[in-house]
């Protein structure tokens, strides 16, 4: 029998095998390379976005990627232009004279300008929907919310519409609360579910996007759990911007943020780096609580 | 206060911050004087020094609860991120190197007892003279890893972090000189034991030296340079350090 210098035991056979750039700067002497973490697909590119209300102009020029399937928080002081470049998305702001849009948001892959004139902004709203502050369900019951958008959208048939309501409401983590009175008045619903159910109305019409403006602002900490809870879930299936004033949410819930200050982006980079190692001073004074 | 510390809009925040940091300050300065008692009590024999520093440890312990909880109370109330959260982990960090300084120390305090317990056959000055030398490079070391929680001086904390090189170099060559005394002597076995347990915890001290001036290098640069030093998650070789 031949012998063996020492067992090998479970651990030891289940060790990953080492790959081969590893193998080589091993025996150079010199740490192995990281593995490169591959590209984000990006889902609308922001290019030179100035946008004017009137005379005072909200957005000074500022270009950022938005990721796919990921969730890009906006932060920044009270009239910083966050919410402007949120309602920018969907066209929210035509429904005012005198504003004005310049630059791009591209979407992709099909590089639609959603700020083009010849783009129509309900169509917009379609695939880029949005959750407010405060939770404005329609005074209709919490089925017809749902319903509605597909409604506008020309769908007509009930069984269809049925289907997609479940699903939604699924989706919103709001379903089995409200299975069994979905022709009750929304307004019956707490604050929290009223949030949920307003998601699950953006989502019926399955977006590609969803804009949250400080959707917890007016909420409990328990209802802004579930929220966030929500958003971590959707972000497996759609693309989500949000605005926040609160830090440490815009760090639990997001993979990208953007600071931003007087209308201008000053930084743009994954949240860890922006919460850990900012680049700019002006961040991390925001950040750290060192602003104004 | 340290400027890298102030300039909150909340100045309790600033308090909090400054209280954590004189805390870490009170604790260094305490394991410090407590490693250079014991090694003074080793010089001199001054069994009521070493006496003294094991009398301490209560309150290095003490000193180390209460930064604990300074920094639990900074970290459940401020949520603090960037410099601020750097500076809190690299304070809770710092605390736990230490309080492991401290145990150092009184390992060294009770080695003193015991190489000086026996009246009859007193260790010669030779035996120990390796140990005195570690001791003024783990010293010197540690004393600058202190400074540098007053001042967070990025150059002077890059520089310790290279520091360790020579202390592991004199490690070795004490361990290969006092393994000559046992093979000239087998009477010097006792001593010589002794005198690898206290070179080994002067290389621990100044391993947690080094540890403490990382802690001021990722504080204030941002990135955390261990990661040169320990390779990557597929297994790089990394160098020993304190835990």
């Amino acid at each position: 029998m031949s012998s063996v210098p020492f067992s090998i035991g479970p651990a030891a056979q289940a060790a990953p095998v080492r790959p081969p750039a590893a193998q080589e700067a091993e025996a150079v002497g010199r740490p192995a390379p990281r593995p490169a973490a591959p590209p984000v697909p990006v889902k609308a590119e922001v290019r030179e976005l100035e946008f004017h209300y009137g005379d005072f102009q909200g957005l000074k020029g500022l270009s950022m990627p938005v990721h796919e399937r990921r969730v890009t928080a906006l932060i920044g002081p009270s009239g910083c232009g966050k919410s402007t470049f949120l309602r920018c998305f969907n066209r929210m702001h035509d429904l005012y004279p005198g504003n004005r849009y310049r630059g791009e948001i591209r979407l992709l892959p099909d590089g639609t300008n959603l700020l083009a004139s010849a783009v129509d902004p309900i169509e917009v709203r379609m695939r880029i929907s949005m959750v407010f502050q405060k939770p404005n369900p329609f005074p209709k019951s919490i089925y017809e919310n749902v319903a509605y958008g597909l409604r506008v959208r020309g769908e007509g048939n009930r069984r269809a519409i049925d289907d997609k309501v479940e699903q939604a409401l699924r989706s919103a983590a709001l379903w089995d609360e409200v299975k069994d009175r979905l022709q009750d008045l929304a307004f019956n619903l707490s604050g929290g579910q009223q949030q949920r159910l307003c998601i699950a109305r953006a989502l019926a019409t399955d977006p590609e996007i969803m804009l949250f403006d400080e959707p917890t602002s007016a909420l409990d900490p328990i209802a802004t759990a579930s929220i966030e809870e929500l958003i971590a879930d959707l972000k497996d299936k759609l693309t989500i911007l949000i605005v926040t004033h609160n830090m440490q949410q815009a760090a639990r819930v997001s993979d990208y943020t953007a600071y931003m200050y007087l209308g201008e982006l000053v930084e743009f980079d994954t949240t860890e780096r922006i919460f850990m190692q900012p680049k700019r001073k002006e961040t991390e004074d925001y950040i750290t609580g060192r602003f104004g | 206060m340290s400027e890298i510390l102030e300039g909150h809009t909340v100045s309790r925040y600033d308090g909090e911050l400054n209280t954590a940091h004189l805390q870490v300050l009170e604790m260094g300065g305490l394991v410090l004087d407590q490693c250079r008692q014991a090694l003074e009590a080793l010089k001199t024999g001054d069994l009521e020094a070493a006496r003294h520093v094991l009398a301490r440890e209560r309150q290095v312990d003490s000193l180390e609860l209460k930064l604990d909880e300074t920094v639990w109370w900074v970290v459940g109330r401020r949520g603090p991120v960037a410099r601020d959260l750097r500076a809190v982990m690299a304070f809770s960090k710092a605390v736990t190197d230490f309080e492991r300084i401290g145990d150092e120390a009184a390992r060294i305090a009770h080695a003193t007892l015991a190489v000086y317990d026996d009246e009859i056959r007193r260790p010669s000055r030779k035996l120990l003279r390796d140990v005195q030398t570690m001791g003024r490079l783990a010293l010197g070391m540690l004393a600058d890893a202190v400074a540098l929680y007053d001042t967070f001086e990025l150059a002077g904390a890059e520089a310790l972090v290279q520091r360790h090189h020579e202390l592991d170099a004199e490690f070795q060559s004490s361990l290969r000189r006092l393994s000559t005394f046992i093979l000239e002597d087998a009477r010097n076995v006792g001593h010589a034991v002794n005198a690898v347990l206290l070179v080994k915890s002067l290389e621990r001290i100044g391993d947690h030296a080094r540890n403490l001036a990382e802690y001021v290098v990722h504080l204030v640069r941002g990135d955390d340079g261990r990661q040169d030093a320990v390779g990557d998650e597929t297994g790089g070789a990394g160098t020993a350090r304190a835990a």
